[in-house]
């Protein structure tokens, strides 16, 4: 048995194809029942996201064959659409790209956070709907770990990379907290509205909205949820704003350093945070001049950008050593799985035998107490002795990759049941 | 006996000083902690070999450089440990700890018998008058390095380098506050420091300002801090320019405590080596 990833993402497939196979909450519980099938699929869980749908399992040779069937079944696609776009991975290379996609190493946009949220929901589902067992389980936790340290230790998902949140994250490491801050938007254009939009989402105490007209003004500050202002009362209003986003068509500076020196004079020195995005510029770039007064534009905005882009390929690196890393591991653990099954009922087995045996004996032999305590374990000794042999050379084995052969065999040598068996079938009976 | 305990403290303060400068370059969360506890580590031996150099002594250890230096790093070391308890900024320990480790050092080097302390001197004044100065001077050399970390930090976002240290510090709108709290902290206690060491000369040595080197200096510094607190309070001294007159602030500190000792003869020069 081996974990299997079938999927495809934004790289493999056009946005109409995944779109197609996209699963909705509802549609996953359903396709649950379909992916297990016991001959083939033990466990199972769905990712799908905008970027990616992808299936992961815990299932025997062949259950490759039986997912992607089921997806064209339950998905109405043909094999040809499929096929050409569909990744399959198995055992390492399986559960390295599970850590890599939990921890934002495979997204669109390297570190975006989404996903971990993502991935964590359709676990919990997948729970939920019983549809995972010991080993997705264990391996689902396990990426979720990942992601966590490779958040803490490395910068992967630190600093923005579009140009409206790096112009908020520098407002944060200029204010701290933007709670009671005061934001003013002047003009309409897109990326203005989505730099104000964040602010707003930060928790903004106020936004106001300045247009040349005040009609549209109005318009923009209801769907922003913020106040109107004439242009007139620009300077004024000025006197108030702690961090000014300006996006207008003028062909002047709307914002001269002048004007600044005046305000920041009447805000006695409180800081003042410029966010330029017009071309041609709104704000005159003297303004950085005047004390306590930062100010951005348009391209300084996009050179942060390019760099913390760089710097999150850069931490990317060490971020794949710990995927690497917690790999080894995680298969250190599945290996010793394959065994333990095995190694239970040997030990179950043995320890029948024994009851048994020692239970005839006693009923001859009418011992006292502390004899039979000494007899019942002198028996326990021997069969531990006896055990600890072929115990630890099939522990050895697992850890070598060879567990499944082993364990095989000892399994026909003793004439063993595996345990678990047992209990799907229980669940079999009862669905 | 306290000369070992110090040692010992020494070098636990090392170890805190090396892991927090390590944690500039290493994210983790762990490692900051780790040098916090050390750094308390270092704290309350510092405290037995401090209590035990009292007992020693028989006196408040403040009378010459070495138990000056030594009781100074010392608070230092209690101030940032509940500067960072209150305001979780781990990243300034990075830039307290081995300054004060230097403090530390320099101590180490300084000779450290016990002297018998000048008649005139034996005064319960001297707890008052060193242990309020004292307070002060650690709430400015506190400002002095959340001022040095807002500079450091302010010229990252006007040259619009964002790499290096840039994520990891702290806004600047929280070290201003920082920066100020620990101003107002520190300037009530310098001033009681000042006219509590008035009231003593006047019993010691029969006058209540005489123009000694020391006193000058510290009315300096009295007069610094001042500017800065009414200044912000009227016109705005905030943000750059009140980092940097906090730094220049805890120049004119640093001369009254070591210079004036080292270098200029006067009345207080029993604090000297």
């Amino acid at each position: 048995m081996d974990i299997l990833v079938v999927g495809l993402n934004h790289r493999t497939s056009p946005v109409e194809l995944r779109e197609k196979l996209a699963f909705s909450q509802t549609e996953t519980y359903h396709a649950y029942e379909r992916f297990l099938d016991y001959r083939l699929v033990r466990e199972v869980m769905i990712l799908s996201t905008c970027n990616r749908v992808e299936v992961y399992s815990w299932a025997y040779k062949g259950g490759e064959k039986h997912i992607l069937s089921t997806l064209q079944e339950l998905k109405g696609v043909s094999q040809e659409e499929l096929l050409p776009v569909t990744y399959i991975y198995h055992g390492r290379e399986a559960i390295k790209h599970i850590f890599r996609v939990t921890s934002s190493l495979d997204s669109m946009v390297l570190g975006e956070p989404q996903i971990v949220g993502q991935v964590k929901d359709a676990f919990e589902q997948a729970m939920a709907s019983e549809a995972t067992g010991i080993i997705l389980n264990q391996l689902m936790k396990k990426a979720l770990s990942v992601s966590k340290r490779i958040r803490a230790e490395t910068g992967v998902g630190e600093s923005a990379v579009s140009v409206s949140y790096a112009a908020v994250e520098l407002a944060k490491k200029i204010f701290g907290e933007l709670e009671k801050k005061k934001a003013m938007l002047v003009g309409a254009g897109e990326m203005g509205k989505l730099a104000a939009q964040h602010l707003v989402n930060q928790g903004v105490a106020r936004l106001t909205v300045v247009n040349r007209t005040f009609s549209r003004a109005q318009e923009l500050a209801e769907k922003l949820h913020g106040e109107a202002v004439p242009m007139e009362n620009l300077t004024l209003e000025l006197v108030d704003t702690d961090i000014v986003i300006t996006s207008t068509g003028a062909q002047e500076y709307l914002i001269t350093k002048d004007m600044v020196q005046k305000v920041m004079k009447e805000r006695k020195m409180r800081s003042m945070f410029f966010i330029d995005i017009a071309v041609p510029r709104n704000v005159d770039p003297q303004v950085e001049r005047v004390e306590n007064v930062y100010a951005y534009d348009i391209d300084d905005l996009e050179q942060v950008v390019e760099e913390n882009r760089k710097r999150r390929e850069k931490e990317a690196v060490k971020a794949e050593k710990i995927v690497e890393e917690e790999v080894e591991h995680f298969l250190h653990w599945l290996r010793s799985q394959e065994v333990v099954p095995v190694i239970v009922s040997l030990r179950n087995w043995c320890d029948d035998i024994r009851k048994k045996e020692l239970e005839k004996a006693l009923h001859r032999m009418r011992l006292n107490g502390k004899e039979a305590k000494a007899l019942e374990a002198l028996t326990s000794a021997i069969v531990n002795k006896i055990l600890h042999p072929p115990l630890s050379y099939m522990k050895e084995a697992a850890s070598k990759g060879e567990g499944e052969k082993v364990a095989k065999l000892v399994k026909e040598l003793f004439a063993l049941e595996e345990e678990k068996e047992d209990e799907h079938k229980d669940r079999d009976q009862r669905q | 006996m306290d000369i070992v305990i110090f040692k010992i403290a020494a070098f636990f303060y090392l170890a805190s000083a090396l892991l927090y400068v390590y944690y500039l370059y290493r994210t983790r969360e762990g490692i900051s902690q780790k040098a916090y506890i050390l750094l308390m580590v270092a704290f309350v031996i510092h405290t037995v070999a401090l209590v035990s150099r009292a007992f020693v002594a028989r006196h408040l250890p403040a009378t010459n450089l070495f138990e000056s230096l030594s009781l100074f790093s010392w608070m230092v070391a209690g101030g940032y440990l509940l500067l960072e308890w209150r305001y979780k900024m781990p990243i300034l320990g990075s830039f307290v700890a081995p300054l004060n480790f230097l403090g530390v050092l320099v101590a180490a080097l300084t000779p450290q018998a016990v002297r018998p302390l000048p008649p005139a001197l034996k005064s319960v004044w001297l707890y008052i008058h060193a242990t309020t100065s004292f307070v002060g001077e650690v709430a400015f050399a506190l400002a002095f390095v959340v001022s040095t970390v807002y500079l450091i930090q302010e010229r990252h976002i006007r040259r619009k380098k964002l790499g290096g240290l840039f994520q990891k510090l702290p806004s600047l709108g929280k070290l201003d506050e920082l920066n100020y709290r620990l101003l107002t902290w520190g300037f009530p206690f310098l001033t009681l420091g000042i006219v509590t060491g008035a009231i003593w000369a006047q019993y010691a040595w029969g006058a209540y300002w005489s123009w000694d080197p020391k006193e000058t200096w510290s009315l300096i510094t009295w007069f610094i801090y001042a500017a800065i607190l009414h200044g912000r309070m009227t016109v705005g001294w905030r943000g750059r320019r009140a980092a940097i007159l906090s730094v220049v602030g805890f120049g004119a500190v640093l001369f009254t405590f070591l210079g004036v000792n080292l270098l200029l003869p006067g009345l207080h020069s029993y604090s000297s080596m």
